[in-house]
């Protein structure tokens, strides 16, 4: 009775979450005269749809069960419809946080455009978080590839919101290629579903592959949702599209649409294909390393904060993928306990990343609005002119680096045991490949905070390099809220961990049949537990009063120097030159030259040195200094690819040749091909 | 609960005070085997004194992350050294975070540490900080191998656990495994605590400055807390290495007798390891910067290998 009740409000809610989006989306393009009311619908029904969104994921989580609806179309094969079961709702929640906080934040980064743009940018932007929530949700596969169309399309339509400036319609257009070179594997993936059930839904997709057919469905849909969650080497759209898209848009790309690639890998190898081959398993751990190292790489020497903030993505991608890796090769070997505790930290990691995704990229919009510009070159002294960004701002630097007490910590804890426990779960020399990428984990944590301090230290901190930072402005106050939600949510995710993981029980329920939240948690709530054999314990809420309180003991300790006013504020040591100028400081470049140096096999950077000078070369009139990287995968995979196609496409113009009777001979042609191919026997 | 209490506060008192202590050990000894006479095994309590009473003065272009930084250095190292046994095989806040927690908490001082340096907006400041992030970013995979080596044998990230494990087998630091992970962990405590030939702690030489020009801005109490906070580091570093690999004498149980045994041959072994710090130091002659990748990598090796071999011995 209780249980009926809750399904049909869940379904209910469900249906409103889409409706509030759609009103969203129309009633901003319908209001395309009166910019402040469009801005008011868009961000009303954003919110409204984001807040219902939650609730009705939470409840779904909370009570494990599964509602589903189908209306029929009418349209052969095309049945719409949805069904959210645990593993999408802890999608959808992520999603509807992150639609609370955007939204929230697109009323005030908005204000500046004209009516009619800011109309295009809230109808694409309630669409994008429609067709979101359908991705998340469809049950069949055609009803997915046309939701994963949309998004696709209205998320096409976002990245190219600034038209005007080439380097936008080029990242456009790769994202737009990119992502249906994916969507033509997603396709082959479905078809070949299809072939071997008979069916196009989702619920019919539970198959136990012969080995070569895994492995064609496993490549077929790795290569599909690839694509979209960025891993290396299909990452390159990511870069590129996420820097020149508009900053709020930026925070949903990276918060959400690259988890709906994660979202179909967990929903094909863990839901649809049976007990996964270890090969496959460790593909995954490989792709998750490798993602996760050169992500980060690539992110530290980025000056382009939001480029930083894209090739950061790809880094976590390859770290929620890690966990995934591992959870696929403890079911392989049927140990449903340590499967359960690595999904556990996969699928934290997808909620963490989609917040402090979502806070930073935000800061880096309120930067960008601050200053009018994204080159950390000319940041600086950011901090004493935009003191709340700035604190936000180090809230998500301090969580994506997974620093505890923070909620990147949390995720990141339960892969290392994740990885450690693999060691042990089997005799065979696989087992080392377990704590070598527990230590590869532990160099991308430690060159992401690398990363980090560069990105907050080298924008916030010291002088200010341009005369756009130093008349940076604090942005408008609801910009300013929509980043205090997503920085709460790190907060309260990493403290009160303990008090959350046992809502992933219905999802690991759902997916490997085992509820292991209890073993998780001990000591009330308050230590966090590994659940392997001894394993290991932390105790976040622990770790945060007793920093809080250590903090309390160095500012007693010091206090005979504070608080006797014994202090004088004078100049930075200059070497004895007058005047410490921001010249002098060090700059984004130059705080990542070691490990450009270090890594140069990677990088290969290549630099060009002019001087002048009169006399003597030691001492210059003028310097001109060049210094450039080489995007690897650009220019040595993608670039020969792209000119062989061009090539071919170049020869296949021979076929246009313009006549009608040409054309009339292809139809027939066809026909007849069509026909002998329908009348085989 | 209190005795929870209790031990934290005793190992609290026992951090704060010997720190300084071994770091006037290493710099007397190694100032002897120097043929100098060196200042004291007791100067760096009077150095602390003295910094906590003098005057600060604080850059104009800085925020308050420079304010923060020193408290945070300090205030993590303390709440490691809670995490690791020292005298008792059981440390007072084990079941509160492992070897994990011991290493992204230091990171987190770490990166603090790394801000404050930028805030100032000197050259020197980004200069230390760039290249202190650098060297620990590179230093922290090797740890995590040794690390793991031990833990793996353990099958635990409680530290507590690790060193239970570790005194149930006396001899087990002769087994090749525990060896080189031991030599691996000993390369990252030089390059952690900024030792030669990775770093050189007394120079102020512009050009090879690492932690010391990240720091250069610092004066009076937050100075203090900075090098208060480092001896600290130092001192959970040497804990780990002698703690995990030679558990001789930790005591098992709260009793006085078994507490002296603790603490003397706690004391012992932190002498003769700073022994072999200070040989190491005398030895060598400080790396490039450039070359210190390589050491790193020789720890990485090093680590892969202690855990090869533990699957095959």
């Amino acid at each position: 009775m209780l249980e009926g009740l809750i399904a049909t409000l869940i379904a209910n809610g469900w249906v409103a979450v889409l409706l509030a989006y759609a009103a969203g989306s129309m009633g901003s393009i319908l209001c395309l005269r009166t910019a402040s009311l469009g801005r008011l619908l868009s961000t009303g029904f954003g919110v409204a749809g984001g807040l219902l969104q939650v609730w009705v994921s939470l409840a779904t989580i909370l009570e494990g069960n599964t509602v589903s609806w189908a209306v029929p179309s009418g349209v052969p094969f095309l049945d719409i419809g949805l069904r959210l079961d645990p593993l999408s709702a802890i999608f959808t929640l992520a999603l509807g946080a992150v639609a609370i906080a955007v939204s929230v934040y697109s009323f005030g980064y908005t204000s500046a455009l004209t009516a009619g743009r800011s109309a295009i940018l809230g109808f694409f932007f309630n669409l994008e978080l429609l067709s979101l929530s359908l991705v998340f949700t469809a049950s069949n596969a055609f009803f997915f590839l046309i939701a994963w169309e949309v998004m696709a399309l209205s998320a096409y339509c976002l990245v190219s919101f600034e038209h005007h400036r080439e380097a936008t319609r080029d990242a456009g257009i790769l994202f737009f290629v990119m992502s249906h070179v994916g969507t033509g594997f997603l396709i082959a993936g479905f078809l070949v579903l299809h072939s071997m059930t008979g069916s196009f839904e989702f619920a019919n997709f539970h198959v136990t592959p012969a080995p070569l057919q895994y492995g064609a469905l496993f490549s077929l849909f790795l290569l599909g949702f690839g694509v979209k969650a960025g891993i290396v080497p299909l990452h390159i759209w990511l870069p590129a599209a996420h820097p020149v898209a508009p900053s709020n848009v930026s925070a949903l790309m990276s918060g959400i649409v690259v988890k709906t690639g994660i979202y179909g890998l967990l929903r094909v190898y863990f839901d649809f294909l049976g007990k996964p081959p270890q090969w496959a398993a460790l593909v995954i751990l490989a792709v998750g390393v490798s993602s996760g190292l050169l992500g980060v790489l690539y992110a530290l020497i980025e000056k382009d904060l939001k480029r930083l903030l894209a090739y950061s993505t790809i880094e976590n991608v390859g770290i929620i993928l890690m966990g995934m890796g591992a959870s696929l090769f403890f079911s392989s070997i049927s140990k449903p306990g340590l499967a359960a505790l690595a999904l556990a930290g996969a699928l934290a990691h997808i909620v963490n990343h989609a917040m402090f995704k979502t806070l930073l990229f935000l800061g880096a919009g309120s930067v960008l609005h601050g200053t009018g510009t994204r080159d950390m070159e000319r940041m600086g002294g950011l901090l004493r002119r935009m003191p709340a960004t700035a604190i936000l701002f180090l809230i998500g630097a301090v969580a994506i680096s997974g620093f505890p007490p923070l909620n990147g910590f949390v995720s990141e804890w339960f892969t290392y045991q994740a990885l450690l426990a693999g060691f042990g779960s089997t005799p065979s020399l696989t087992k080392l490949v377990f704590p070598v990428a527990g230590a590869l984990l532990a160099l991308t944590g430690a060159l992401a905070a690398t990363a980090f301090v560069k990105a907050f230290g080298i924008s916030f901190l010291a002088l200010p390099r341009s005369s756009e930072s130093e008349h940076a402005h604090e942005s408008h106050w609801t910009m300013l809220v929509g980043m205090a939600i997503p920085a709460l949510s790190c907060v309260a995710l990493g403290v009160g961990a303990t008090w959350l993981l046992p809502a992933l029980d219905s999802v690991t329920a759902q997916l490997l049949g085992v509820r292991s939240s209890a073993s998780f948690v001990t000591s009330h709530g308050l230590v966090l537990n590994s659940g392997a054999l001894h394993g290991g314990t932390v105790s976040i809420p622990m770790i945060a009063i007793l920093l809080i309180l250590l903090s309390l003991t160095a500012i007693l300790i010091g206090s005979a120097g504070f608080r006797r006013a014994n202090r004088r504020t004078g100049p930075a040591w200059d070497c004895g030159l007058p005047g410490l100028t921001a010249e002098n400081e060090y700059t984004a470049t130059a705080f990542s030259k070691p490990l450009r140096m270090i890594f140069a096999a990677l990088y290969q950077p290549k630099r060009e040195i002019q001087q002048q000078f009169d006399i003597s070369p030691y001492y210059p009139k003028s310097v001109l200094f060049e210094s450039e990287v080489e995007q690897t995968f650009e220019s040595r995979l993608y670039k020969p690819l792209k000119d062989k196609v061009l090539e071919r496409a170049n020869r296949l113009r021979a076929i246009q040749a313009g006549s009608i009777h040409a054309y009339l001979a292809y139809i027939f042609l066809t026909l007849v091909a069509l026909l002998l191919f329908g009348a085989r026997p | 609960m209190s005795k929870m209490l209790l031990a934290s506060i005793f190992q609290l008192i026992l951090l704060l005070c010997i720190s300084p202590l071994i770091s006037g050990i290493i710099k007397t000894l190694k100032a002897r085997l120097q043929m100098r006479r060196g200042p004291g095994i007791f100067q760096p309590y009077r150095d602390l004194n003295k910094l906590l009473r003098k005057q600060m003065v604080i850059p104009e272009t800085a925020s308050w992350i420079f304010a923060a930084a020193p408290i945070m250095v300090f205030a993590t190292s303390v709440l490691v050294g809670l995490l690791v046994p020292m005298i008792t095989a059981e440390a007072p806040l084990s079941l509160f975070g492992g070897v994990l927690a011991v290493v992204y908490l230091l990171g987190l001082g770490r990166f603090f540490l790394a801000l404050g340096g930028l805030d100032a907006g000197s050259s020197f400041g980004g200069l230390g900080s760039s290249r202190e992030m650098t060297i620990s970013a590179l230093a922290e995979p090797a740890m995590m191998l040794a690390i793991f080596t031990v833990a793996l044998s353990a099958s635990s990230t409680n530290l507590s656990e690790v060193v239970r494990g570790a005194i149930g087998q006396s001899w087990r630091f002769l087994v090749p495994s525990q060896m080189l992970a031991f030599a691996a962990l000993f390369i990252v405590l030089i390059a952690e605590t900024g030792r030669i030939p990775v770093d050189n702690p007394a120079t102020h030489l512009e050009l090879t400055m690492i932690h010391e020009a990240m720091i250069l801005e610092y004066s009076g109490p937050y100075l203090a807390l900075i090098e208060w906070g480092a001896a600290v580091k130092q001192l959970i570093l040497m804990t780990l290495l002698i703690n995990i690999f030679y558990p001789f004498g930790l005591s098992l149980e709260w009793n006085a007798a078994s507490l002296a045994i603790g603490c003397g041959s706690y004391l012992l072994k932190l002498v003769i390891l700073s022994v072999l710090i200070v040989l190491v130091e005398t030895t060598n002659a400080k790396m490039r910067l450039f070359r210190v990748p390589e050491l790193l990598a020789v720890a990485f090796v090093l680590g892969a290998l202690a855990l090869i071999s533990t699957f095959l011995f």
